[in-house]
């Protein structure tokens, strides 16, 4: 548990020292990427949950995942239609990206218990490491009033989303 | 039994059954980006809550007591009626986040 938990805090450092390397504040179509490529992460990891999973509560928590996640990605898609905005890819995207792999790589090798246990307490160090970038980096960055908007209703559901994560972990122990 | 005893048991029934919809209300509660409003209402047993679902997520509204549990879909209105008195905290279990409180008297 406490070297999992310090992967993600190592992932929160990277999420932030990527875009902080960059020198500038994120563009707007830099925040769009990395918010959507989050999203897109959160669903591959769930999909493996529903298939690996044996707890019905981790379960249904990963369906919850990937109902949650579609339906705020298909509101960024529709937003950056609306405002002519090409997502751009950028290091943050690829360090959350390649964090993500070795992650589900990790988590693919866990059965049974175990696997539901590594998979939910992925899930509160994720998504505390996504909402701890929305706060001080993305949602400050944004200049699009819109955007910004979408990027706070994603931060109040992924703060229920930690909670929710909080609470179905400690139910498994 | 007497007819005209009968007659009498029937009007009273239909008053009372009348009575009910006369007093109960309708209350509605908005969800409106991850947030119940008002957050805070007081109803009566017997009153209905039409739930609004503003969002494109489901929401529920769950009791912490167990007393309720509502299913709220995407853009959907949903009600239920109020059974059971007492001051309950609610709040959506997919959005822990989201709370709220219902008073509800007898």
């Amino acid at each position: 548990m406490f070297i999992r938990l310090s992967a993600a805090i190592a992932a929160l450092g990277l999420l932030t020292g990527a875009a902080l390397a960059q020198g500038a504040k994120p563009t707007d179509p830099q925040i769009a990427h990395i918010a959507y490529t989050a999203g897109v992460l959160d669903i591959n990891a769930a999909k493996q949950a529903i298939s690996k999973a044996s707890n019905k509560d981790v379960k249904a928590f990963a369906q919850d995942m990937v109902r949650d996640h579609e339906a705020v990605n298909k509101q960024a898609l529709d937003l950056v239609k609306k405002l002519k905005v090409t997502p751009e890819d950028n290091d943050t995207s690829k360090a959350l990206s390649k964090q993500a792999a070795d992650k589900l790589a990790e988590l693919d090798k866990l059965k049974g218990a175990e696997y539901d246990k590594a998979y939910v307490a992925n899930e509160v160090a994720y998504h505390k490491a996504v909402n701890g970038a929305l706060e001080t980096q993305l949602i400050p960055s944004a200049s699009n009033a819109e955007l910004k908007s979408l990027l706070q209703t994603g931060l109040k559901i992924f703060q229920g989303h930690q909670q929710h994560a909080e609470q179905v972990a400690a139910k498994l122990k | 039994m007497r007819p005209g005893r009968c007659l009498l048991v029937m009007i009273a029934l239909l008053i009372g059954a009348m009575a009910v919809p006369a007093h109960a209300a309708t209350i509605q509660i908005t969800i409106d980006n991850l947030v119940f409003a008002p957050a805070e209402v007081s109803a009566t047993v017997g009153d209905t809550i039409e739930w609004i679902n503003k969002d494109v997520f489901v929401h529920t509204a769950t009791a912490r007591n167990g007393d309720f549990d509502v299913n709220t879909p995407p853009k959907k209105t949903v009600t239920s009626v109020l059974k059971k008195a007492g001051s309950v905290e609610y709040y959506c279990r997919y959005h822990p986040n989201m709370k709220a409180v219902l008073t509800i008297k007898p």
